[in-house]
This record gives C-alpha cells, structure tokens and sequence, in this order.
C-alpha cells in the first residue's frame, strides 16, 4: 500500500468517473482498462494484486462491482476505497436515477414500451450467456462432479425455494475435496 | 405517486426495511446478486412481478453501471424517493463491502492452499446453475410482449449465440440487436394499433 498524494486520489477519482460513464453491461466490463491505469500506467498495484482482487471479490458475497473496492483499499487503504467506489457509482447512479424518473412519469409512453419490450428478450439472453461464461472454467476442469453441481443447482434453484445458501455450502466443500 | 399494484404484490412498510431486504440479499449473492435478487424481490418479498423484475433488469443493463445498483436504486426511488435510493443501494453495498474489505485483509494467508482455490471453483460451478436458473425464470417475464413468447425466445437464444457462445462484446450485441428488437416492438405496436 503506497502513501498515494491529495492529488494522485483526485486523479483516480476522476478516472473512476469515467469508467463509470463507459461501464455499459456492468463494472466489470471496465476491468481491462482500470487494469491499464493501475498497474500499466502508474504500478501503484501489481499484475498479481489486481487479479487476486477481482477473484476475492467475485468470490465474496455482494455485488462483482466491490472488486473496485478492493482495488481502491490496495491501493491507498480506506481513502482509496472512498475515492474509487464514489467515482465508479455517481455518474452511472445520477443518469440511472434520471432516467428511472423520466420513465415512470411516462410508464404508457410509445418508447418507454419499446425500449423495455425489446430489451427483455435480449436480458433473458444475457443472463443465460453470462451462466454459460461461468460454467467454462468448470466444464474445463473437468470433473464430473462440477458438471452435476451446475444441473443440480439450475434444477433447484429454478423448481423449488430451497436456499441458495446450502448449495453455496455444497459447492464449497466438493470443491475443496477435489470433486468439482 | 399509486402504482397500479397487481394481485398478491406487496409493497416495503419503510426504508428501513428496504435497507435489510437489500443486505440479506447482496450477503447471500456469492458469485453474483442477480439470481438472488430475483428470488428475493420476486418471490419471497413479492415487491414485483417477474416481468416487472425483467423490465428493471433490462433497464439496468443498457444504462452504464453496475446492473444491480441500478435496479435497486430504480426500486428504492420508486418507494421512497431518494431515502428508498439510500436505504436500497447502501444496503446492497455496505455490509457487503465490509465482508470483502475483511476477506482481502485475510485472503494473503489462504491463497496458497489448494482446498481455498478449489473452493473458489465448486462454489462458481453454483454461481453459474444460479444464473443459469435466473434466466429460466425470467422467461415468465417475457408473456406479455408484444413480440410474442416464440419470438422473444429466438431473439434470447440469438443472443446466447452472440455474447455466451462467439464472444461478440456485449455492448455491440446491445446496441446492434436491441436495435432490431425495438425496431420490431415499434412495427408490431403499430400494427396493433392499426388494426
């Protein structure tokens, strides 16, 4: 963790800021270029911290966006996670807050229908690539039982009310004992 | 502002309570909220209809920004104006971001064993069911559009094959196929509207 100066925070925060603009599909979407500004640009983190920050926060429980957080805290400890996480979050929120306003004021409006109409087909579409992308590192270690796991929980997640928790728990520990 | 409240939805009592709904959900999204998300605001809190979950999530992913902070702040204001936004989106974030500030401090520790990496991988293999299992639910969602539901489904499969299976950047499948699919909403709102 390096003594990073008033003004370096500044310059990461607006940094952060235009991320946020261009962070189209989720904040981790911008992975690559904060990686270009952190470790490329100005090696305040190393190759090795900025991939282990990603893995811990996607492994973590919470949004993938708190990878950010834990960047910011490799970075320049609690300023750092300030200076990152309000830069990553205030202009995506104010547009997103913008626009949720302007919508609901309009919910029979033609293009409010359109926009949202013709959008959800495409989110269905979305959710199941991004299950697709995870289940790659899986399918490649390829253990049976990894395979399993994943029919297991789409089957009960998607059939019944049991909690995700317990299969959370169960990964874990087939996991760890090298069965997935 | 009355939302017009379809049969058996609920609406949260205070920000606060929005506030813990929020928390108890991000503290269970191992690998991803959205799964979660769905479950808890859908069906057990019962704060929105799938194809309102649908709608907010589809709203959400086109706007820059993390999806699910987008979609609780578009909830939260819904309810409770900016105080809902606060409750809402420091619920998903702020208890979370502790728990990965503290597993960041440990994690230097762990990192070396292979029972921690394995871990890693048997819990992704439930993140990826997890997610997979949203978007079979969300199809409930998709009932009600004009496009019909085979329609909707070629164009959520044509999707998989753009962003899941050749790779094409997210963004440019948004943007090029969202503007297909608009395209045929408006044209097929037209054609109801003149008939």
């Amino acid at each position: 963790m390096s003594a990073l100066s008033a003004a370096d925070l500044l310059q990461m925060f607006l940094h952060f800021m235009l991320m946020s603009l261009l962070s189209v599909g989720g904040a981790i979407t911008t992975a690559p270029d904060i990686h270009r500004y952190l470790v490329q640009d100005h090696h305040w983190l190393t190759d090795a911290q900025f991939t282990d920050s990603i893995a811990l926060a996607q492994a973590a429980p919470g949004p993938n966006l708190l990878f950010i957080a834990v960047l910011g805290w490799n970075v320049a400890g609690p300023l750092g996670v300030v200076a990152a996480m309000s830069g990553i979050l205030l202009p995506s929120s104010t547009i997103a807050w913008a626009v949720a306003r302007w919508g609901r004021q309009r919910p029979d409006h033609p293009a409010v229908r359109v926009f949202t109409n013709g959008l959800t087909p495409l989110t269905v579409g979305l959710l199941l690539s991004t299950g697709w992308v995870l289940s790659q590192p899986v399918l490649g270690h390829g253990r049976p039982g990894g395979v399993l796991l994943i029919v297991l929980t789409t089957a009960v997640m998607r059939w019944t009310k049991v909690s995700p928790m317990w299969l959370i728990g169960l990964g874990a520990v087939a996991g760890a004992l090298d069965w997935a | 502002m009355p939302e017009s409240a379809p049969a058996g939805l609920r609406r949260p009592a205070a920000p606060m309570q929005m506030f813990w709904a929020f928390s108890r959900l991000a503290l269970q999204g191992f690998g991803g909220v959205i799964a979660i998300a769905q479950r808890e605001l859908v069906d057990r809190q019962r704060w929105l209809t799938a194809t309102e979950f649908l709608e907010l999530l589809a709203v959400s992913q086109v706007l820059p920004g993390p999806n699910v902070v987008n979609l609780s702040l578009m909830l939260g204001d819904r309810y409770f104006g900016w105080r809902g936004v606060v409750a809402s989106v420091g619920g998903m974030l702020l208890l979370p971001m502790l728990v990965v500030l503290a597993a960041a401090a440990l994690y230097g520790h762990w990192s070396d064993l292979p029972q921690v990496s394995g871990a890693l991988r048997g819990m992704g293999a439930v993140a990826a069911g997890m997610i997979l299992a949203t978007g079979l639910k969300a199809i409930r969602g998709l009932h009600k559009n004009p496009l019909g539901l085979r329609l909707s489904l070629c164009y959520a499969a044509l999707t998989v094959v753009l962003v899941g299976a050749l790779r094409f950047p997210m963004a440019a499948v948004v943007l090029g196929l969202g503007a297909v699919t608009m395209g045929h909403v408006a044209w097929r709102l037209r054609q109801g509207a003149s008939t």
